[in-house]
């Protein structure tokens, strides 16, 4: 797979890109609250409280224009959370997220929308992303027909453009999703997506639920998208060799916190995290994908109930006394670089673990 | 690019445009037992609706009724030998065939109505209730708790003590004890669906909530909504008949099924059979067709069950 996906093409891109997405701050804790049993159990000393998973912890992130950022971490991580707060369908619970500077959440009526729509998500099952009862033609064209991007007279050419640009056959648009295959599915998410004109895309996880074939052609349509239209993309994946060939940086995450963030080329040349370290080793070269994970060593922690201090000091190898009790800070290990774990700030390190 | 293009193209799968609907149909057809069940329930409601046009007798018009033909056997002719009963008459010398033929449509009536407007009350509570969330969905849940906890036929009778007889008051009992049902099964399919990733994106693409709600949510959740539908609607009809039945139901002048049975309950033992029997069969015919149209669907429509 990695063979057939093409590489990067750079743009004006870096750190001299205008700021697209800049996330401050989020968190977004889920609370199940007791019901009213649960509450009486409680109040008789029952050793019951209102359960809190913090599913992202005071997230910082930047995203400029034209970049492809990568956001790699384990099941339950939180990286859907923090999509979906990106791409503006979920409230975080603190902190910001501001959108070319301006925070989407003061803006009402018309501008709030035509906000929402410059973020779009694609989703990781193409089956449960499509609505069964519309034709694909509805599916593609209803939003943009409701927001005034096309008229009714110019809906059908319209949608064709929209399906052309995305791989499909326009032929086939009076058909229903479940006539379709998986990849041909994704691809009308693709063009409903597209279809309201977004500078930036959330992907999340999507080509995790298709076949590698037809992964790579997928890859391949974000990337040639990215091209035509100068699109910015949040690509969410747990596995690092799908993001590699894509992101020219990534973000990984563990138990709702960002653990490091890097180049990809430095990720991959240098990983200064352990959590990172042990995920590469666990990545294989092209085949065998699906084990990636089996070997970073440990159960994942339950999110309710996380680890003290370093979220990730029971599975660590290099854990040590602090790490049980203290929280590493995010901090800059190199230019653009940042690492979030103790052993930095041991004398004669040099930014490798002993 | 140009070396992936041949795989970007898209492939040509399926012969002709299948629409669900069609799909639905088709594979609804492919049971012979729920077919006969709805060309059973077909004729039903086509008698029912057609009965003042093809029943020999307007049986709720005292006028026609003569009481010296009362409990006459299946196949005796009239005092006036103008007609036979088919089906006997009952004790007031009533056309059992006519008195059939009307019943089914008071039964018709109140069976579909109450389910209907159970349905439009429990199904808005329902989806209320699930998008929501929160203290409403609590309240409304409570609701239908303590709805479901009382035996049916015990609230029916209470409410009907308490507004007197009649069908409009037979129909408002069975939707009071009815829309629970909507409601739950609503609020289920619902928290289900709106979980789905088809919803997240119409948010995604700026929507207003009731375009996702109406648009997007209610007909994906209106499969297990129509099984429902279906099975209650056997349900009030037999809920109808109990109350009738009962005494509590629609008045004695215009005997529904359950009252026909009723009226002959005390001539079973002496051998005059027929006043309760073929009203019984009749109940019994409708009741199952409708259950066996209602089963299937549940098995076309729940795409889980299906193999
Ligand atoms: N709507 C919600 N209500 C309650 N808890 C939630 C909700 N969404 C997510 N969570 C919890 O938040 C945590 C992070 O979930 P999230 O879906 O963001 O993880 P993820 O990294 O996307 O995982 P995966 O790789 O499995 O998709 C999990 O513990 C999850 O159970
Ligand atoms: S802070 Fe400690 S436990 Fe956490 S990653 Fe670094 S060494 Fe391991
Ligand atoms: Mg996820």
């Amino acid at each position: 797979m990695s063979a057939t996906v093409e590489a990067p093409v750079a743009f004006a891109r870096g750190a001299d890109a205008e700021k697209l997405i800049e996330v401050v701050g989020v968190s977004r804790r889920f609370a199940k609250r007791l019901d009213f049993a649960g509450k009486i159990a409680a109040k008789l000393g029952a050793p019951l409280r209102d359960e809190v998973v913090h599913a992202v912890d005071k997230v910082d992130l930047t995203i400029r224009r034209g970049e492809v950022v990568g956001l790699v971490g384990e099941s339950g991580c939180g990286k859907s959370t923090l999509g979906r707060m990106v791409a503006g369908i979920m409230p975080p619970s603190d902190g910001a997220i501001l959108w070319k500077g301006q925070d989407r959440t003061g803006l009402h009526g018309k501008e709030a929308r035509a906000a929402m729509l410059q973020a779009q998500m694609i989703f990781q099952d193409p089956m449960s992303s499509l609505n069964p009862r519309l034709k694909v033609a509805e599916i593609i064209g209803e939003a943009p027909l409701f927001h005034g991007l096309t008229t009714r007279a110019g809906f059908s050419a319209y949608v064709d453009e929209q399906m052309r640009r995305a791989g499909l056959d326009p032929a086939f648009k009076a058909r229903y999703p479940h006539q379709f295959s998986g990849g041909q599915r994704q691809r009308i998410g693709i063009a409903r997506a597209l279809a309201v004109q977004p500078e930036f895309l959330v992907c999340d996880e999507s080509v995790a639920a298709l076949d590698v074939s037809i992964q790579a052609q997928v890859l391949n349509l974000f990337m040639r998208l990215r091209q035509e239209l100068n699109l910015t993309y949040l690509f969410i994946s747990h596995d690092l060799g799908v993001v590699e060939h894509l992101s020219d940086r990534v973000v990984i995450m563990y138990l709702g916190r960002v653990v490091e963030e890097a180049p990809t080329e430095t990720v991959f040349a240098r990983a200064n995290h352990p959590y990172t370290q042990s995920l590469l080793s666990a990545v294989p070269k092209i085949e065998a994908r699906k084990k990636a994970f089996a070997t970073v060593k440990g159960e994942i922690p339950s999110p309710l109930n996380p680890p003290a201090g370093c979220h990730f000091h029971p599975r660590c190898p290099h854990a040590f006394d602090r790490c049980r009790v203290e929280i590493p800070a995010l901090q800059e290990v190199a230019p653009g670089h940042r690492s979030r774990c103790h052993l930095n700030d041991l004398p004669n390190h040099g930014g490798q673990p002993v | 690019m140009s070396a992936t293009t041949a795989g970007d193209a898209p492939v040509a799968k399926a012969p002709r445009v299948e629409t669900p609907f069609r799909r639905f149909v088709s594979e609804f057809f492919e049971s012979k037992i729920a077919t006969g069940a709805l060309v059973v329930f077909s004729v039903i409601v086509l008698v029912a609706i057609f009965a003042p046009l093809i029943s020999p007798q307007n049986p709720y018009d005292l006028a026609q009724l003569d009481i010296m033909d009362g409990r006459l056997e299946p196949g005796s002719r009239n005092g006036a030998d103008t007609m036979t009963y088919w089906l006997g008459t009952d004790d007031q010398g009533r056309d059992m065939l006519s008195g059939i033929m009307y019943g089914l449509r008071i039964s018709l009536i109140v069976g579909a109505g109450s389910a209907i407007a159970a349905a439009l009350v429990g199904a808005s509570l329902g989806m209320l209730a699930a998008y929501a969330g929160g203290r409403t969905d609590t309240v409304i849940m409570r609701l239908v708790d303590l709805q479901l906890s009382f035996p049916t036929i015990l609230s029916a009778l209470m409410i009907l003590a308490f507004l007197g007889k009649g069908i409009m008051n037979v129909v408002l009992a069975l939707i009071v004890v009815e829309w629970a049902y909507y409601a739950r099964t609503v609020r289920g399919t619902a928290l289900v669906e709106r979980r789905r990733e088809y919803i997240e994106a119409a948010q995604c693409l700026a929507l207003p909530t009731r375009r996702i709600i109406f648009r997007h949510l209610l007909p994906n959740c209106m499969p297990p909504l129509i099984v429902v539908g279906t099975i209650q609607i056997a349900r009030a009809i037999a809920l109808e008949a109990t109350l009738s039945f009962l005494g509590l139901g629609v008045p004695i002048t215009e005997p529904s099924l359950g009252l026909l049975i009723a009226n002959g309950y005390e001539y079973m033992l002496s051998g005059k059979y027929w006043i309760s029997f073929y009203p019984g069969i009749a109940l019994l015919v409708t009741i199952v067709s409708i259950n066996l149209v209602g089963d299937h669907l549940r098995d076309v429509l729940n795409p889980r069950l299906k193999k």
